[in-house]
């Protein structure tokens, strides 16, 4: 009846608000995050000091507009939006709310809201309070948009606006090393996920033929059936595990807890990590139900699980308890989306919200416990419900509902997990146990986080503890207190919100009964027996750093180290390399280009070399030609070799003069005057200077001089054979035949030498002269200005 | 003609990477300059060399009767040889300047910004 109740209420609510649904609206509740972002930077001071209260209303506001479609969706009705983006690569804002779609988006907002309101005192006063406020609103859009998106191209935009995110509020507390090394970590993870879920993307498009969700869907056999289904579900599986923090990249979610609380809270419990299991779950009526997909996530999440729960044994600092005890919740997720089974589906779907209502309270919990005390060592806090009754409330229900004792809805969710092992044919018995032993762990680091540091006594040194501002601990109150209610009134979700998410995850219609009271059974002693064992578990074992130390030896084993052991190889191999061939010297440079193009041409060469001469068609050598280029190769020698600096330039100078006369035999009268010109004046400049430079010598050893000829040698051979071969090839005039011909016709003149450059080519001659203002200019700076006395120095 | 002009370019290359690759700043312009020559006269040479027929139209005619030297790779390297002096004086006069600064010809003592006022 209750629920019936509040569900018409839901749909009266949506009456009033909901007038129509273009497009716009839903394009801007998901953009609102950016424009917000963008936005405060230009108001920082208003942002930092009274406006500060304000933001949170965004998250709110985007709650209650996503709760108008509650009706709507519960009546099984998904909500589409459309608009064309980039239609060339298909491409497009599409949006398509449906029962899992809407589940995250009141996630998202919902604790989104309580965590910005938390924010504004636990951060009252910060100096980066604007840029925290900003980053958050960028990744609630991003998060947003990523479980709205029905395009997997652009849920895959979206997938790497959360990380960059998630990067900016790790790093938040830019100053400490450890923060920035584990933002570079998450990042390097998350962002290698989404590496691959792009390439899956592409491959999903590819063999699926649309980018639209919704029309894979119609595709899933052509899919499961194509050759490529392994490499696309292999793919999405590294992306989903990098994002959700399964095993073994699982590494990165303890380092991203350097991050201040409410982005532990938000990010890190509540939604990014779980947006890999709305990948799978996504993806799981398109691409699941094959041996391949099944036998991957319940192997890959049973070892997440079971492998952190151990680890949150040990641990004594309430948020790396916490963080591990999220992996494994996580684990648990893919674990079930593994399975497959109805109830297993179901058993994720419920899990999600349980996990996301007592996982956040106990993170806001930490977070107050952190900014009254200091200290997060559960070993030290205790007997804090004296001081802060509220706070101890909501830590104490977030624990029961964790511990998945009745009647909270911690307890719903645990014998849906149960009953779905139980009903899993052969491996039931592994599989149960498995989830047994990982329930055990969660519970026991339930307690510890929630329960431990409230009860006992009250040290000296926490006896001035206060209570934080209403908005720290009103909002893990609200949490705590929905997962008492949602366990005594399951029906109050049931209908309106479980039920569309089951449907958007089997694709099918069959009705779900969420029951608190099943009857005396298997499932509800297995619970009890889960109880029991961690109840006794809490009291016998006392996590101590003894304990914490032990397990530092396996560290060396663990993907952590093994990861960065890999990335400082990379980065000293990068250094190397670097080193190696940019070390500043510059003829290191020019022998490294020289060396590979020497290399590359002598390959080319070695293949077959097609050098044919008609020596009929090769000009005589007359006796002064051979006499000049005599002269010319004997001043290239001593140009080389002279011991005089003098004697160098000279000898430069005749190579010039040499050439100006081959191009006077050679019919090119103009080039022979401007060579001759310009050969003088360097000379001349280079005469002047010469005086003032240092003893010309020789800085090489003879070793570094063989080896530099020896190259030298070999180039200038291979540019000869080149030569060779570019001159038996037949020659191309049309340029010049369209040039000759139209020199008079078109532009009056009759050296077409000039006519080319004055009339033809006359914008190139233009810039090439201001080159030249350009150059003369420097010239003139560099010989006249006076040098600064630091200069001189 | 062509293959003692095909010797005389591989010769100007070698020498001039031979001299690039010396730590003198001098060297290096020097080397530079012939590297220059060099690949003027390779230009000049796949243009093919025509004996004592200019590219200029007699006066009293309207075009070409007869063969004539390919006018393209002149105008080629007679822009090339004037930049290329923009470039020279440039860099000789940087030199000039470098050294009057940093007291020394040797490259290998300038591949770092940072010492240079000690």
């Amino acid at each position: 009846m209750k629920g019936k109740n509040t569900f018409t209420f839901f749909r009266n609510l949506g009456f009033l608000t909901l007038k129509k649904k273009s497009p716009i609206s839903m394009i801007l509740a998901i953009l609102s995050g950016f424009i917000v972002a963008s936005m405060i930077p230009l108001m920082s001071k208003f942002i930092k000091g009274k406006g500060s209260i304000l933001i949170p209303f965004l998250p709110l506001a985007l709650f209650i507009y996503f709760l108008t479609f509650l009706p709507q969706v519960s009546q099984g009705n998904p909500i589409d939006f459309f608009y064309s983006w980039v239609p060339s690569f298909g491409v497009d804002l599409s949006f398509r709310l449906d029962g899992l779609s809407l589940l995250f988006t009141l996630l998202i907002t919902g604790i989104g809201t309580l965590v910005f309101f938390y924010t504004y005192s636990y951060l009252k006063g910060h100096v980066y309070l604007d840029r925290f406020y900003g980053y958050l609103s960028m990744f609630m859009a991003s998060m947003l948009g990523l479980v709205l998106s029905d395009n997997i191209m652009t849920l895959f935009i979206f997938w790497e606006l959360t990380s960059i995110s998630s990067f900016f509020l790790i790093g938040f507390n830019n100053e400490d090393p450890k923060s920035r090394k584990s933002a570079m970590l998450a990042l390097s993870i998350t962002g290698l996920g989404g590496l691959f879920l792009l390439a899956a993307v592409i491959l999903l498009g590819y063999v699926g033929g649309t980018y639209s969700i919704q029309e894979l869907l119609s595709q899933s056999e052509l899919l499961k059936a194509s050759a490529n289904y392994n490499w696309i579900i292999f793919l999405l599986f590294i992306a989903a595990f990098t994002k959700s923090a399964q095993f073994p990249f699982h590494f990165w979610l303890p380092g991203a807890m350097k991050a201040p609380t409410p982005v532990s809270t938000y990010l890190h419990s509540a939604t990014m990590v779980k947006a890999g299991i709305y990948l799978l779950a996504r993806f799981t009526p398109v691409l699941g139900g094959t041996a391949e997909w099944n036998t991957t996530l319940i192997i890959v999440g049973a070892i997440t699980m079971v492998y952190a729960a151990i680890h949150s044994l040990f641990r004594l600092d309430m948020k790396g308890i916490l963080a591990y005890s999220t992996i494994s919740a996580l684990g648990i997720l893919v674990f079930l989306i593994g399975l497959g089974t109805e109830e297993a589906l179901l058993a994720a779907g419920v899990f999600i919200l349980v996990h996301a209502l007592y996982k956040a309270t106990l993170f806001l919990i930490t977070g107050i416990v952190d900014h009254e005390t200091g200290s997060r060592d559960v070993t030290v806090l205790s007997g804090l419900r004296k001081v802060m009754m509220p706070v101890a409330v909501a830590a104490f229900l977030a624990a029961l509902s964790n511990a998945g004792a009745p009647p909270f809805f911690g307890f719903v969710g645990k014998d849906l997990i149960y009953e779905a092992t139980l009903h899993f044919g052969d491996w039931a018995y592994v599989l149960t146990g498995a989830a047994i032993v990982t329930n055990i762990c969660l519970l026991f680091a339930g307690l510890l986080a929630g329960y431990k540091p409230f009860a006992g006594p009250l040290p000296k040194q926490f006896e001035k503890v206060h209570l934080p501002h209403p908005t720290m601990w009103v909002p893990p109150l609200i949490l705590a207190g929905l997962g008492l209610v949602f366990g005594i009134f399951p029906s109050l979700i049931e209908k309106s919100l479980i039920q569309p998410v089951f449907t958007s995850l089997v694709n099918n219609d069959t009705i779900i009964h969420l029951k608190l009271w099943h009857g005396f059974n298997l499932v509800l002693g297995l619970s009890a027996l889960t109880l029991a064992t961690g109840v006794l578990l809490y009291w016998k074992l006392k996590p101590s750093n003894n304990l914490l130390r032990k397990t530092f030896k396996f560290e060396i084993l663990s993907p952590k180290t093994l990861t960065e052991q890999f990335g400082n190889l990379f980065s000293n191999f990068a250094k190397l390399w670097t080193g190696f061939f940019q070390n500043g010297y510059l003829r290191n440079y020019v022998i490294t280009i020289l060396g590979f193009l020497t290399l590359l041409l002598a390959f080319r060469l070695y293949q077959g070399v097609n050098i044919y001469i008609d020596t009929a068609t090769l000009t005589d050598v007359t006796i002064y030609e051979a006499i000049v280029v005599i002269i010319m190769a004997a001043s290239i020698i001593f140009t080389v070799f002279s011991k005089s600096r003098l004697v160098a330039v000279a000898s430069l100078g005749v190579i010039g003069y040499a050439i100006c006369l081959i191009f006077l035999f050679y019919s090119a009268p103009d080039l022979a005057m401007t060579q001759f010109s310009i050969d003088t004046l360097t000379v001349i400049l280079f005469v002047l200077v010469i005086y003032n430079l240092p003893k010309y010598k020789s800085f090489s050893k003879k070793r570094v001089r063989i080896r530099d000829g020896i190259l030298s040698i070999f180039f200038g051979t291979l540019i000869a054979l080149l030569t060779l071969e570019v001159l038996s090839e037949p020659l191309n005039r049309e340029t010049s035949k369209y040039y000759a011909e139209n020199a008079y016709i078109l532009a009056k003149g009759k050296n077409v030498v000039n006519v080319i450059l004055v009339d033809f080519r006359g914008f190139d001659t233009i810039v090439e002269i201001t080159v030249l203002v350009i150059a003369a200019i420097g010239v003139f700076s560099l010989l006249k200005l006076r040098l600064k006395s630091i200069e001189k120095e | 003609m062509e293959l003692l002009l095909v010797i005389l370019i591989g010769l100007l290359y070698a020498a001039g990477i031979y001299m690039m690759l010396r730590r003198s700043m001098v060297k290096l312009i020097l080397g530079l300059i012939l590297l220059g020559n060099g690949a003027n006269m390779l230009i000049f040479l796949l243009g093919r060399i025509v004996k004592g027929k200019p590219p200029i139209i007699d006066s009293a005619e309207k075009m070409f009767t007869e063969i004539y030297a390919d006018p393209v790779p002149q105008a080629l390297i007679l822009t090339a040889i004037v930049i290329s002096f923009g470039l020279q004086s440039f860099a000789i006069i940087l030199v000039k300047r470098a050294y009057k600064i940093t007291d020394t010809d040797d490259l290998d003592e300038l591949n770092t910004t940072d010492e240079i006022y000690e």
